[in-house]
């Protein structure tokens, strides 16, 4: 392809490849503090492509390509390339990656204990983690949360964070502004504006960290905290993992130690400082 | 009619769970995971390796959980053979 980059997040290696430089561009200027090591073989490759050629500059959409495919996505306008490009990423860790399972969940940890949050989209997970990843937690992931099946361990993925509508303007009051992408307005997702994780969260994105509390956010409506049985996480999170089927028996028993071994909670919250104060008592109670 | 006599599939082909109120039974030659609840998961840990019919299973989970005469057990636990049966959890016999 005519410009490409490489990107480490976590443990997976991309190539990113695209007809066009601006997508390329905006990812190098998104992943610039992220270490990396050009020499790894890459897992996961991206293609940014063109349907017909003189697409490249007529009305120029993008199709997002790569080891997977999704024969039914719509191509994207150049000018959101960088989200192509996000979820071209998204797209070929949930569908590819078996070294791990994988959980569309978001996490941060403290003290080397994790807190993994999981919901649909809307929930809040990826506003939460981004807002307590400012405060003093490190940002694990806000889309994908990695189990590692030998050891029980969680392991972060602190893509830049997708920000998305009203979480763009509350984040964008209390971080640099260096540190936030160019606003893609009116994607098909809304409008979306990266954050570079903490320097100290990408620095630390190979530290694993073990999970101490399980998390179901649903944002709307009074605060409330209802234990979660053993047996509804179990559901729930086989229904957030892309790759628990794939995993066979290792997925099975890294699940089942999950969520025997950590506390399950659906909470409940109306705004984002009411949930960050129910995340702060559950995990006081969590560590208890 | 005869109740249809049923086996349990070998203990190794199955890794059961216990996850509270559900108990998860990962299916080693199907790579499935079936989720359950009572008295599945007792059905099968009564059913060891002979062939059984529900008449017999009913029998024994009175006698296991010390229950009397609750309703037509016969019926009822035939009718969950036959459900861990469509899950491929238990083979006719």
């Amino acid at each position: 392809m005519r410009h490409s980059t490489r990107i480490a997040v976590g443990p997976v290696q991309f190539r990113v490849g695209s007809d066009w430089a601006e997508p390329i561009a905006a990812l190098q200027r998104l992943y610039a503090g992220y270490p990396s090591d050009d020499t790894r073989p890459a897992d996961a490759t991206v293609r940014l492509f063109a349907a017909r050629p003189w697409r490249r500059w007529l009305r120029p959409s993008v199709h997002i390509g790569g080891d997977f495919i999704v024969p039914d996505a719509l191509p994207l306008p150049l000018s959101m390339g960088l989200l192509a490009a996000e979820m071209g990423m998204n797209l070929q860790v949930a569908l590819g990656w078996r070294r791990h399972m994988l959980l569309h969940a978001s996490a941060v940890a403290r003290d080397g204990r994790a807190l993994i949050m999981s919901g649909e989209s809307g929930s809040g997970k990826s506003t939460l983690a981004a807002l307590l990843g400012e405060d003093d937690w490190r940002l694990m992931g806000d889309e994908f949360t990695l189990i590692e099946p030998a050891s029980g361990d969680a392991l972060a993925f602190p893509r830049a964070v997708s920000l998305k509508n009203t979480a763009i303007a509350e984040m964008a009051g209390r971080v640099d502004a260096a540190r936030l992408g160019p606003l893609l307005a009116d994607t098909p997702k809304g409008d979306i504006r990266h954050l570079i994780p903490r320097t100290d969260a990408i620095a630390a994105m190979h530290e694993p960290a073990r999970p101490a509390l399980l998390l179901f956010p649903r944002f709307g409506g009074e605060a409330a905290i209802e234990p979660m049985g053993e047996g509804e996480a179990f559901v729930r999170l086989t229904e957030a993992s892309t790759n628990y089927v794939a995993l066979g028996e290792a997925g099975f028993a890294a699940l089942t130690r999950l969520v025997r071994e950590t506390p399950a909670f659906g909470v409940s919250y109306p705004d984002s400082a009411t949930g960050m104060g129910l995340v702060e008592q559950l995990w006081a109670e969590a560590l208890r | 009619m005869p109740d249809a006599a049923y086996r349990a599939v070998p203990s190794a082909a199955l890794r059961i769970e216990p996850l509270g109120d559900l108990t998860a039974i990962f299916d080693r030659r199907s790579t499935q995971t079936h989720l359950v609840v009572a008295p599945l998961p007792e059905i099968l840990a009564l059913m060891g390796d002979e062939a059984c019919d529900a008449a017999t299973l009913a029998a024994w989970l009175a006698e296991a959980f010390e229950l009397e005469g609750e309703g037509d057990a016969r019926a009822i636990v035939a009718e969950r053979l036959a459900e861990l049966a469509a899950m491929g959890l238990v083979e006719r016999a």
